[in-house]
């Protein structure tokens, strides 16, 4: 079984050279921090800026320099800026190759639902809803089960949706799967140790298990 | 033409009750405090405020909640607000939540002059009830209506007495496209000069959008999240 940070790390290896990503917050915020040497991405944030890089000094703290997060971050060589319409519009076109988020619950159709719990103060949706809608590649990082032990991977999302089959990959403390819609849950790598009984058991919707399923490997 | 006010409170001056507002910033970074602090002091009341977020208890748009100033939030994130939750769980406060992508594009539809736009965010969801639904090349798309408001305050780096902007860093955020889209637009700035002093290849919001600015007395500038790494 991973911890989050083994997660992140899994996550990690599926950025590519070249690759601008958005990051969510939570878990996908770890995954720049265990990008492979050699392989450079632009992250993406998306109140207004490309070439984010990580927290400052003690000191060097700059108030109009904040990532989604509203966390004080740095440029790297290479940033840009611009505003909210513009960063919302090169993530509707398609310019973002990978954005990883978190999530309460994912459907075996590749709905997501990550906003809201009725009956508890909602928040909003910040721009989860404009980044499920428009990014092409979507992997979610979140744990199999949530606190009472009941299956986020489920048939039907029971919670209101944030976007409707959108999500291609998932990456939990159990499993890699795929999501695709009309099949489900299709079953790609086990977490170091874990079953495909123990992930069958954690997985409420239809999870499909073709062949042997390799161990992750996790550096 | 002059466009250069003495101060916030001769900027919002006729601004009044009811009024439909909005507000630039991300969070806590790049908001007019100046001017907030002037409709504070004006104590205008019912009003309608279209701003990414609500400020948290005590700085930004969490201060005109304290005194009741505000009707109805139309927002993306309102996480940060004791207060906001109080009003809102006890319906003195109405809210509007819009996704943000969303947001930012119905104040770029008023900058430029649309009166809706088709976006994909929100199809399939409780955002999409009542909205109407139409089909691009196999994708749905939900008509999204550009915004129309009263006045737009926003807060920029640099201006010019021609109500030229430059804004700094990640404070563009919403600041710009507002700056653009409100029917009387009002920016404070942290250096005001006189026309002819900026680049004007480095202008990101053309005088004509802007009708009065004033250099702020002071800004705080408060950081919502301080986050540090460990020097090595």
């Amino acid at each position: 079984m991973l911890d989050k940070t083994g997660i992140a790390k899994r996550i990690a290896k599926e950025v590519k050279d070249g690759y601008y990503v958005n990051l969510g917050i939570g878990i996908p915020t770890l995954v720049a921090n265990y990008i492979p040497s050699g392989v450079n991405v632009t992250l993406q944030s998306e109140n207004g800026m490309l070439g984010m890089g990580p927290f400052p000094f003690e000191g060097e703290e700059d108030p109009d320099l904040i990532n989604a997060g509203k966390q004080t971050v740095t440029e790297v060589p290479g940033t840009s800026y611009f505003d909210s319409a513009l960063s919302f519009g090169m993530i509707r076109a398609g310019k973002v190759d990978l954005t990883i988020l978190g999530a309460m619950e994912v459907s075996e159709e590749g709905d997501i639902a990550n906003w809201k719990i009725p009956g508890k103060m909602v928040k909003g949706m910040g721009g989860a809803m404009d980044l499920v809608a428009a990014a092409k590649n979507i992997i979610v990082a979140m744990q199999h089960v949530n606190k009472a032990g009941e299956s986020k991977l489920l048939p039907k999302c029971t919670l209101p949706l944030t976007g409707v089959r959108c999500i291609k990959k998932i990456v939990t403390e159990l499993a890699v799967l795929d999501v695709v819609p009309g099949q489900g849950f299709i079953l790609r790598e086990r977490a170091p140790g874990v079953s495909v009984e123990e992930i069958q058991k954690a997985t409420a919707g239809r999870l499909i298990v073709e062949g042997d399923i390799p161990e992750m490997v996790i550096d | 033409m002059n466009k250069v006010v003495s101060g916030p409170d001769e900027a919002i001056r006729d601004i009044a009750d009811d009024s439909v507002l909005m507000l630039g910033g991300f969070g806590l970074c790049g908001i007019p405090e100046n001017s907030i602090a002037a409709l504070i002091r004006k104590g205008v009341k019912g009003l309608t405020c279209i701003s990414n977020n609500a400020g948290v208890d005590d700085f930004g748009i969490g201060l005109m909640l304290k005194t009741r100033q505000v009707k109805k939030m139309i927002s993306s994130y309102v996480g940060e607000n004791a207060e906001f939750e109080r009003q809102l769980l006890s319906g003195e406060l109405e809210v509007d939540l819009v996704p943000q992508g969303t947001l930012a594009t119905r104040c770029m539809a008023a900058a430029y002059g649309m009166p809706a736009v088709w976006v994909r965010a929100g199809v399939g969801t409780e955002i999409a009830e009542g909205k109407e639904v139409r089909n691009f090349n196999g994708i749905d798309y939900l008509l999204e209506y550009a915004f129309d408001a009263d006045f737009s305050i926003v807060k920029a780096w640099k201006g010019d007495t021609h109500g030229n902007l430059i804004f700094r860093k990640t404070t563009r955020n919403f600041n710009m496209q507002m700056a653009m889209a409100g029917r009387i637009t009002i920016a404070e700035v942290e250096e005001l000069v006189p026309a002819g002093e900026l680049d004007p290849d480095q202008i990101h919001v053309p005088g004509i959008y802007v009708h009065r600015i004033f250099q702020g007395s002071t800004y705080e500038k408060r950081i919502e999240q301080r986050t540090v790494r460990k020097a090595i």
